[in-house]
């Protein structure tokens, strides 16, 4: 029996079948997979994880694709990156246990978003698909055009015309149709729903949403198994649409209900940028929606006023007791910094918001020192230099001298001044 | 006469048209007319308090309504509307 059972919408439960549509016809809520969990739960176990692939495929039983054979997916190195345990960081922020989950080196593009965009052109071509398309605000169009590429399908990449360098870059490379729209994401967003209503492509972010946003799951439970298949106390989440915050809850809560991990108490902390919150600020109001801003960040990547899973990103927060919170540009920059310097990884602008978030939960008091943490970081600082190009100060310029060597640095002959 | 672009889940009810011209002076008001075109069109995009439902998005001259007057947004000849669903997107 195959292990989707259906499409079926959020809000009024009309089933629909696993096909490429995302909203519902009646009331336009959105499309979720339902599966078949009492046929998965026949053959799941740690141990079948455990002796699965390197990447984030070892859960195959748990996405959204048909074919089981690997030479079927497209993206099959996606996934099960590096989770951290920090000693610096920790100990500077007062946590015994906090953990960096680190998709800055995800294969192939170093965002989280090989993740989706494996589970989206994997079950795109086996919808029969061969174009492909996205709106994005950067990390998603270069993992789609890598993809797109790899796997020799056509690809139009939609991005806002105020992008950071090698985001742009990071699509042209691979030859792909890149969009430059004069507008914000909300702009491209809008128009490539219009798009994707006239061209028979698959927008992995739109008609192909249901399958695309499941691929997130992935990281709760590279988090559980991780951690010993324990699932953390807190979890800190960079939030943009919400989609990755509400996906890495439903994967948590997917593991517990299949019997891999006990216990699941985890709360779900979302982040986002002060010049682009509607989520948090929803939150901080104590309202269960949000009303769409105009971005103005430089955590371009979270840069979307009007967020799709706003309201549930909201829901899964209340739901087990987490929190959100907001983080100047500042504080974005000072985040970035933070984490490079105590463990040596460069995030992109949207972990300088996940590392700023995590300092102010602490500092409430929201997350105490012997919670089991986990900090999302996303994406890649290489991606996003302009946001600390200014910040990080110039090489020592020196002549090809010791002495010259020496006199900069201060040093006496035999390495006195050393100490 | 206002343009208005129709999402895909509801062409069944305009004839599969993607399009439609109508008349109106309020997003409100367009609403009611769209529905006398196209009757059940209004029951989709409103729930039983008349409310939009949450997941509907609407824009004139590619301006969320959100930002302008909401359903009292006012209209002139010549002006587009556009009907999309929320969800969509994600980075």
């Amino acid at each position: 029996m195959a292990k989707m059972k259906a499409l079926v919408c959020r809000e009024c439960g009309k089933e629909y079948p696993t096909t490429a549509i995302h909203v519902c016809e009646l009331c336009f809520g959105p499309l979720e997979v339902k599966y078949n969990y009492d046929e998965i739960k026949k053959t799941i176990s740690r141990k079948k994880i455990e002796a699965g692939p390197h990447s984030m495929w070892r859960y195959h039983d748990l996405l959204p694709v048909e074919g089981a054979v690997d030479h079927a997916i497209i993206g099959p190195h996606a996934g099960f990156t590096p989770m951290v345990r920090t000693k610096n960081l920790g100990a500077y922020l007062g946590l015994d246990e906090l953990y960096i989950k680190n998709d800055t080196v995800n294969h192939p593009t170093l965002s989280f978003k090989d993740r989706v965009v494996s589970v989206a052109l994997t079950r795109a071509r086996e919808l029969g698909f061969d174009t492909v398309a996205c709106a994005s605000t950067g990390n998603l169009a270069n993992s789609v055009a890598a993809h797109a590429a790899a796997a020799g399908m056509q690809c139009y990449v939609f991005i806002p015309g105020d992008l950071e360098a090698a985001k742009v870059l990071g699509n042209l490379i691979y030859r792909p149709n890149v969009v430059e729209v004069e507008g914000n994401y909300d702009d491209v967003n809008r128009l490539c729903s219009e798009i994707a209503g006239e061209h028979r492509w698959a927008f992995v972010n739109i008609n192909i949403r249901p399958y695309y946003a499941e691929g997130s799951k992935t990281l709760a439970f590279e988090t559980v198994e991780q951690l010993g298949w324990r699932a953390p106390d807190q979890a800190v989440i960079p939030m943009a649409s919400g989609s990755l915050l509400t996906k890495i809850k439903k994967g948590l809560h997917e593991m517990q209900a299949l019997g891999l991990v006990d216990n699941v108490r985890t709360k779900i902390n979302g982040a986002q940028a002060e010049g682009c919150s509607p989520i948090a600020t929803a939150y901080k109001e104590g309202r269960d929606f949000f009303r769409p801003v105009k971005p103005k960040t430089i955590a371009k990547s979270l840069a979307i006023g009007n967020p799709a899973d706003g309201y549930y990103a909201l829901k899964a927060t209340a739901e087990t007791g987490g929190a959100m919170d907001m983080v100047s540009d500042e504080e974005v920059v000072e985040g970035i910094k933070l984490l490079a310097q105590t463990e040596g990884i460069f995030a992109e602008t949207a972990g300088g918001v996940t590392i700023g978030v995590l300092q102010k939960l602490v500092k409430q008091g929201h997350i105490k020192k012997t919670d089991v943490t986990v900090a999302y970081i996303t994406g890649n600082g290489l991606k996003t230099q302009e946001a600390v190009v200014d910040a990080v100060g110039r090489p020592v310029r020196i002549q090809p001298s010791l002495v010259n060597f020496q006199q900069t640095f201060k040093m006496g002959k035999h390495g006195q001044g050393d100490a | 006469m206002i343009k208005v672009r129709i999402p895909t889940p509801l062409r069944p009810l305009t004839k599969g048209q993607g399009e439609v011209e109508i008349v109106g002076a309020s997003i409100d008001e367009l609403i009611n007319q769209l529905d006398s075109a196209h009757p059940g069109l209004k029951g989709r995009l409103c729930d039983e308090k008349g409310e939009l439902r949450r997941f509907v998005n609407i824009y004139v001259n590619e301006e969320d309504i959100r930002f302008l007057q909401g359903k009292d947004t006012t209209l002139k000849d010549g002006d587009e509307v556009s009907i999309v669903p929320a969800i969509a997107g994600g980075r």
